[in-house]
């Protein structure tokens, strides 16, 4: 075979330039400045600032609301994956057995992705609102007393469903995609061989599915911890008594809304440490069990 | 040659336009809606009065984004000249100095006409520094009143004209109210914060922190977890549980409102510039309105109510002539025709005497009655050190513990007394902060 070998020394950078440009200008030059300002106290004007050391980052780590944080973060996040992958996992695959049908369901399913996260929010606090809504008006006849605006349980349950709804579109779509990449000779070969819908699911179906699922597990965290902010902020504002708090939007308040930058920073720095380490996690060690 | 003359030529017409051209004054502001037309067309009344400057106002969303939009301007050194901040942010504007023109300062410095003393002293009390000079400009104040339903007040057997006096009346009524069934809860309220702690604390006469509420400087500590305050939510945690208070949320309390509106709480507490919403939204039943409850047994209640709402500051930094213009606004702003209209129209408080008294002039008060209950109550009494108001760093972050800490008491996880100190605790971390920030 023959190789084609470029002389030229300074094409591939300048072919590489804007992406480099768009990496340094969008991440690292402001998770630089993140960096900096974590190790500074500075008041809202930036008149005053002087250098604090790790100050900020001992004051988040003995305050009882940013460990806090944390907690929600994780009990939200992995209800939120398993939910929106539960969902649409069951949903592709009824879709997946109606070959006729499945277009016309494939596009009603794909919806709710189009919808903005606010808009979602919003739609979501309407339906659940203790004063106006229907579904607190509906509970009430079973003899639950719905109230996000008092109950912590509520109001998680209440982002975690407007979190979730919005995902499921997108984790069916990949799982739809996945169940009709499998041979359906595989599946056959096994109901011959005996085995009922259920064992065919576990011992075929979802073994082959796993680069998806995969694929998904990390799209879903990555999406309930730092895109399901607008949710968050429409629905709860973190309330009550920080019950929805996660970290994302405790970034958010704490730095935008309360001018307190070098607390924000410090978080915003944490959660980037949580990011890599997910990230080696991930790949390291879930990928593992992956079969391609 | 030739072209060299058509350019200098060119280039000497462009500097006399620019002489004659008026000097643009930014102004950012937070009211959206009718408000923000009503503001438009002040402004616009003040430009076509004179034709030297002309005043820009934007809109740039809500108080916390107009004053976030602001500080990162000032960072960016882009400024505007004028900045609507609401009264939470005054601690933080107030200890930037160096970023900001004091109202005083910059009036003096222009020769402008400015008198401290025709202002309501309960308005300016919260915007001047302990050596009474006023910092910014009061623009949009308001108060706390009561709204309640006559109608449900009618089926209940009480009087439709006597609102609650003291908070055992408010217990006593909504037990009627409820008992003859002709509401399903006695009371909410909007604004937690501003109203059952800040506002609270004020009428009954008692501190919410050192310093004289912080007015004295950044070494002030939250001390809002006094017997008064922690019986008043101990109480409102017994009538939560009781039924006769219903949360409306943290914040401004959204759901609040429709619980009135919907006749299904007879009373609710809020701001005295809601009241248009109020009146547009009552429609199937009468409207009644009172002044803020009381405990008859806290010495010095009722005291004076403080305000909310917001004032105009001045950021330095801008060219001389800007300050000339925003002097020349301000005069104009204050003026009792101007506020006169503004107060009428959006049932936010005259800030000067003057404009008081027009509206009396013009019989305003007796054709809207509800419209003068806001103002009897902040002018009640002259003011003292717990009624002046308040001035917190951090205080955007302090409301929102409050809210928290109101929330954890109702949820059960705290007694009153557990959640105005973990309150007190909490906050003063901010304010320790605060302090060492502005060294």
């Amino acid at each position: 075979m023959k190789r084609t070998i470029f002389n030229n020394q300074l094409l591939p950078w300048l072919l590489l330039a804007p992406q480099l440009a768009i990496t340094f200008i969008f991440f690292i030059w402001p998770a630089g400045q993140a960096i900096r300002q974590s190790f500074l106290r500075e008041d809202a004007f930036g008149i005053n600032s002087s250098f604090v050391g790790l100050r900020n980052f001992h004051g988040l780590l003995d305050s009882a609301q940013y460990l806090n944080s944390m907690k929600v973060t994780v009990i939200f996040a992995v209800s939120v994956t398993v939910v929106s992958m539960g969902v649409a996992l069951l949903l592709a695959v009824a879709v997946d057995r109606m070959l006729r049908s499945s277009r016309v369901y494939t596009t009603l399913l794909v919806w709710p992705y189009a919808v903005a996260p606010a808009v979602a929010g919003i739609l979501w606090w309407f339906i659940f609102n203790p004063t106006v809504g229907i579904m607190p008006y509906i509970l009430d006849v079973i003899g639950y007393d719905w109230n996000h605006n008092r109950s912590k349980t509520d109001a998680m349950i209440l982002v975690v469903i407007a979190s979730a709804w919005k995902q499921i579109s997108y984790n069916f779509l990949f799982f739809v995609a996945g169940l009709q990449a499998i041979p359906a000779s595989l599946r056959e070969a096994a109901a011959i061989d005996g085995a009922g819908p259920v064992r065919r699911f576990f011992d075929i179906t979802f073994p082959l599915l796993s680069p998806t699922t995969f694929f998904l597990l990390v799209v879903n965290i990555v999406y309930a911890m730092f895109e399901t902010f607008a949710v968050i902020d429409s629905t709860t504002g973190g309330g009550p008594a920080q019950a929805t708090n996660i970290m994302v939007y405790k970034v958010y308040f704490d730095g935008f809304i309360g001018q307190n930058l070098g607390s924000s920073a410090a978080q915003s720095v944490i959660l980037m440490m949580i990011v890599i380490a997910l990230t080696v996690i991930q790949f390291r060690y879930v990928e593992k069990r992956v079969e391609y | 040659m030739f072209r060299l003359c058509t350019a200098s030529a060119v280039a000497l017409a462009a500097s006399l336009t620019a002489a004659h051209a008026k000097t643009d004054i930014q102004w950012w502001h937070a009211m959206g809606g009718e408000l923000g037309s009503k503001l438009e067309e002040i402004v616009q009344g003040f430009n076509e009065s004179q034709d030297e400057y002309n005043v820009i106002p934007s809109y740039k969303g809500t108080y916390p984004e107009t004053m976030t939009a602001a500080i990162a301007a000032f960072r960016a050194e882009e400024q505007p000249a004028i900045v609507q901040v609401f009264e939470v942010g005054t601690g933080t504007m107030m200890a930037a100095e160096g970023a900001i023109v004091p109202v005083h300062q910059l009036m003096e410095e222009q020769g402008a006409n400015f008198d401290p003393s025709a202002f309501l002293p309960a308005v300016v009390g919260y915007y001047t520094d302990t050596d009474d000079n006023m910092l910014s400009m009061p623009f949009n104040s308001s108060t706390p009143i009561l709204y309640y339903n006559k109608d449900v007040f009618e089926k209940a057997g009480l009087d439709p004209e006597t609102p609650p006096k003291t908070w055992g009346e408010m217990e006593e009524f909504s037990n009627k109210i409820i008992e003859s069934g002709a509401a399903s809860c006695g009371f909410t309220t909007g604004w937690v914060s501003w109203i059952q702690v800040e506002n609270f604390s004020a009428w009954h006469n008692q501190p919410i922190g050192t310093e004289q509420n912080g007015f004295g400087g950044p070494q002030a500590r939250l001390s809002v977890n006094g017997p008064a305050q922690v019986k008043h939510w101990e109480n409102l945690n017994r009538w939560a549980d009781e039924g006769i208070f219903e949360y409306g949320g943290p914040v401004g309390g959204d759901d609040a409102p429709p619980k009135f509106y919907s006749q299904e709480c007879a009373m609710i507490m809020n701001s005295s510039a809601s009241r248009a919403g109020v009146i547009a939204n009552a429609t199937d039943f009468e409207l009644g309105y009172g002044m803020l409850p009381y405990y008859d047994d806290v010495e010095g209640a009722p005291q004076n109510s403080i305000i909310g709402g917001a004032t105009l500051w001045v950021l330095s930094g801008r060219p001389d002539e800007e300050y000339a213009g925003a002097a020349k606004f301000f005069e104009y702003l204050s003026s009792p025709e101007v506020q006169a209209d503004w107060h009428q129209f959006s049932g936010y408080l005259p800030i000067t005497q003057a404009a008081y008294d027009l509206g009396k002039e013009q019989g305003y008060y007796e054709e809207n009655p509800g419209s003068e209950v806001g103002l009897q109550q902040i002018t009640l009494n002259e003011p003292t050190e717990n009624s002046k108001g308040l001035r917190f760093g951090n205080y955007v972050q302090i409301r929102g513990i409050i809210d928290e800490e109101f929330e954890q008491m109702l949820g059960g996880d705290k007694d009153a007394q557990g959640a105005l100190d973990s309150l007190v605790e909490r906050g003063n971390t901010l304010l320790e902060e605060f302090e060492a920030q502005s060294q």
